[in-house]
Formats: C-alpha cells, structure tokens, sequence
C-alpha cells in the first residue's frame, strides 16, 4: 500500500484507543438519560460528573464552572453572544483580535449588526497581540475581551495571562477560545484570570461534535439554548453521553505525559522545519520561532499556490493544510495570514503541517524527501517564478 | 473533488513551458486572487501550431491551462476564439462550481494572446 502521512492534526485528531474504548459501553448498555431518576440515569449522570471532573481538573477550575456543549464553535458563539447580551446595560464594547477563527470574528460581526461595538486588534508579524494595545482599548463601555490562547493557522501563542490580568485590573470579563491549546499547552483558569474559555475535544484525541465551555463562577452569561435543565439550566438538551465521556478521558490523557509528548513532538516539528528552510529557497515561516504549539509548522512557499501544493503531496499521500483562497471557498486566502502582513501572493502559498501523536521521524523524512520534487514542479510551472529568475520576458 | 481527468491535467499537463519569439503573448489574473495564466502561441497560415503555457494557481487553474491549449492547438484562429469556458470545464468532465472561474480564465487567456497577435499583425501591416 501507498504510504499515508497524516500532518492535519489541526483539523482534527483520530480518537484515541483508551477514549474509544471508554465510550462505547455508553451507546449500547449504559445508555440511560443523566436526567433520568431511574438506574439507567444515574450510572449514566454518573459518567458525566466524572468528566466534568477530569475536565475541571485539567484547566484548574471548579467542576461548576464547567458546561458541556457541542464544541468548540458552540462554546464560542455561547460565550460571546452570551456574555454580550447579560451585559448589555454596563456597555456594548468588546475587544477581540484580527486573527480569531471564524466561530469568533463572525460572532462578533453578527452582534455589530445587533448594535454592539467591536474593536479588532491588529497582531505583529508573528501573530501576537500586545497586551499594552488590549488596555488602550478599554473603554468605560467594554464589557469582553476574547483573545485567542493559540493561533489555528500559524500556531501563535498569545501572551493570554497578561491579557487575563488586564481584563480583571479594569473589571472586564476575558473569553479565551482556547480550542487549539487545551490539551496542547498547560492551562489555569484562575492563575490566567480566565472567566470563559472554549474547548473541543477533537482536537486532543476526543470524538468530534463535543466541547466545553468554562464559565468562572459569578460571570453573567445568558444561556444559548433554551429548553431543558441540562447543564444547570445554562445549556438545554440531552447530554451527548458518549462525547463528554470521551471528552472526560481525552482531556485526562492530554495532560498526562504533556511535557513529554510536546517536547518530542517540537523536536519533530523543528527537524521539519529546519529540513524544508535548507532544501527550499524562498520559504518562509509563519508565526512565532517559539511561542507556537509544539506541532505546528506553518510555511509559506513563493511562486506557488497552496491547493495546487495540497493536491500534490495528497496524491503521495501527505495530507495537510493550506490558508490560500482555493481552500478557503473564498477569493481572498486567510485573514490570519493577511494580518501578519503577507501579501495576498505569499499568503497563497502557505503550507499548514501540523503534527500530532502518530507521526513519526519516517514521516519526517518522507515529507522532506516529497516536498521539494513538488514545489519545484509546480514552481517550473509558475510565470511568477520564470519572471523571478529573469528569464526573457516575452511580451 | 476533482475529476479524474481535472487531476490527469494537473498532474501531467500538457504544453507546460514557453515558446521563444512567440507570436503572441497573453496574460490575465493577479497574484491577488491567486491565479494567473499566461499563454504563447506560435501562428503560421493563420493556424495555432504551437502553444505553452504557465500557470500560477490552483489545481483547477493548471488543468484548465492545460485543457485549453489541448482545446486549441492545431486550430485557426477562428476557430480558437470560439473556445468557450464551458467547453474548457465540459472537456475535464466538469468543474466544481467554485473553480468555475478558473476555466473562465484559461477562455480568456487564450482569447488576451490571440488579441496580442492581432495587433501585432497590425503593427505589421502599417
Ligand atoms: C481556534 C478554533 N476555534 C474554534 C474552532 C471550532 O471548533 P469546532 O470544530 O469544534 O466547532 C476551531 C476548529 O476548527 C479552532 O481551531
Ligand atoms: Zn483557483
């Protein structure tokens, strides 16, 4: 068989055997509803305080202070349009930053049409905010700033504790979409000054469609689905059992052997970044050289643009990633990118590979012994390289 | 996503390259948007007997280059001009709706170096 090299783990994470395996009693015998009063409920009420738990022990926070959602989007949409709303009459300012996911800035861009007032903070060149810009936006009408922990484009990590810190100094509530960091970076809601912060499981070796948001005791949120008492009466509808269990476990497992995992996973990283920059000219790397997530490599390619890259190393077998226009279904490539300041013609040739817990050094080396056969066909193909390299210029 | 035969094109594209002294030159797009096209011919008796192409862009944007030179080589001038988008997106079994517009740039690029032939024809003439 054709070797498959897997390096999307941004995108998503297979589901590990020990989550697997603890999930399954919950879709066919313990598949009681947790709000029923019967035998069946409690065993299965009982499974969801156990990862509320784990999930509440993982980020340093209280097991009240910790809602199921259906991930990572919910919990963003959850957090800011509820946060927004049980404040309005304190002010309609929020802050948040130019490189958000999309589940935030359209959020936001949603409640401006509602009235509310955003400021879009712009990012350095590596993608981070500066906390002293986050305090001269406070107005005496901002109610929530939403910073992101890490960056799902560039992997960028962002200063979140001085942020938090500023945000509680003038009384401000501080969402962290925290989705691509939980389970990737040690997190404490309360030594951060966290009041909200978004998690999915997908992302850390959990099923896909489940998440969580951490809401710190005595912030003002309204609920987003109404209906039910589930989740103390904050989020309405019937448990998805099987996903908070394996939510429960996979957060548990993350933050196990975390320091060990991450550093041998940025050494991978490293050694593919270091492989690519010395076998291709003209690349370069986007986001920060440190404060990035361990398995993020992200790499911009001149001449050439990311789907047709994406399609090459798919048919070796290489899946991974690309912010150009042609995989985002829009004309413009990623705002993320734009927003480091790459221009629209090196933001088209980025490359997102981001490695996770099955990758090997064989995979490594794969991609470094593929990558450079196809960036150089498809640069032999580009005018804009023929007219880098000053070819005659026929016109 | 692709078609098998939009993916035999990106892959093993035909007339990839330039041609020397060509008659004529077109190029559309921009590095903005991220595609462009850039195509030579070569014309005796009115007739396409050669034609390269260089593409920067998407899988679409290669395959419809290499589409439409295939689509056009060996015809008149005529001929070629009556290339529609359409036949570039029919001839790779169809495209996704939202590289549509990279057929509509391969029409258009070849149209841009017919036009620049044209008029060097002109100059010619005077
Ligand atoms: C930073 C960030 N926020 C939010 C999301 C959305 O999460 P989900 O896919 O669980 O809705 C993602 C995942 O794509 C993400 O990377
Ligand atoms: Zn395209």
């Amino acid at each position: 068989m054709e070797r498959r090299v897997y390096m999307d783990y941004a995108a998503t994470t297979y589901v590990k055997q020990e989550v697997m395996e603890e999930m399954m009693p919950y879709f066919t015998e313990k598949y009681g509803n947790p709000s029923s009063v019967h035998s069946f409920g409690r065993e299965a009420r009982k499974a969801v305080d156990l990862a509320r738990e784990r999930t509440a022990k993982a980020l340093n926070a209280s097991t009240d202070e910790i809602y199921f959602t259906g991930g990572g989007s919910e919990s963003d949409n959850w957090a800011i349009k509820g946060a927004a709303l049980a404040n309005k009459q304190k002010g309609n300012h929020i802050i948040t930053s130019s490189i958000e996911h999309h589940a935030v800035l359209y959020t936001c861009q949603y409640l401006e049409k509602m009235g509310f007032e955003v400021t879009y903070l712009p990012v350095d060149q590596y993608g981070l905010v500066n906390p002293e810009d986050v305090k001269k936006a406070i107005t005496d009408k901002t109610i929530l700033i939403s910073i992101m922990f890490a960056n799902n484009e560039i992997g960028t990590i962002q200063p979140v504790k001085e942020i938090g810190r500023i945000a509680r100094e003038h009384g401000v509530y501080f969402h962290t979409d925290a989705v691509q960091a939980v389970g990737h970076v040690p997190i404490d809601v309360k030594d951060m000054n966290i009041d909200l912060l978004s998690l999915s499981a997908h992302k850390f070796y959990g099923p896909k469609g489940v998440g969580a948001l951490y809401v710190r005791k005595g912030v003002r949120i309204h609920p987003y689905l109404h209906g039910g008492a589930q989740e103390r009466n904050r989020r309405a509808g019937t448990e998805n059992l099987p996903g908070i269990v394996g939510l429960g476990k996979a957060i548990e497992l993350a933050y196990e052997n975390l320091e060990e995992s991450n550093s041998k996973l940025a050494a991978m990283r490293d050694r593919l970044i270091a492989g690519i920059m010395e076998k291709i000219d003209h690349v370069r790397l986007n986001g920060h050289p440190v404060k990035r997530l361990p398995g993020n490599a992200n790499l911009s390619f001149e001449f050439i643009e990311g789907e047709a890259l994406l399609l090459s190393l798919d048919m070796k077998g290489i899946a991974a990633s690309s912010g150009s226009a042609c995989t985002s279904g829009s004309l413009d490539p990623s705002h993320v990118l734009l927003a480091i300041g790459l221009t629209h013609e090196i933001a088209h040739g980025s490359l997102r590979l981001t490695l996770g817990d099955d990758n090997t050094d064989e995979d490594v080396d794969y991609v470094l012994e593929v990558l450079p056969g196809i960036v150089e066909r498809l640069r032999n193909m580009s005018p804009l390289f023929a007219q880098h390299k000053g070819e005659k210029y026929y016109v | 996503m692709y078609s098998e035969k939009v993916m035999d094109h990106f892959m093993n594209p035909r007339n990839v390259g330039e041609i020397e002294n060509p008659d004529g030159v077109g190029q559309v797009g921009n590095a903005r948007c991220g595609d462009i096209m850039k195509i030579y011919l070569k014309i005796e008796d009115n007739r396409i007997v050669d034609i390269k192409f260089k593409t920067f862009g998407c899988g679409a944007a290669i395959a419809t280059s290499s589409m439409a030179t295939e689509l056009v080589k060996g015809k008149t001038i005529e001929e070629a001009l009556a290339l529609t988008n359409k036949a570039v997106a029919d001839a790779l079994d169809g495209l996704p709706p939202i590289k549509m517009h990279c057929s509509v740039l391969a029409e258009e690029a070849i149209k841009a170096a017919i036009e620049d032939y044209r008029s060097k024809q002109l100059v010619k003439s005077k």
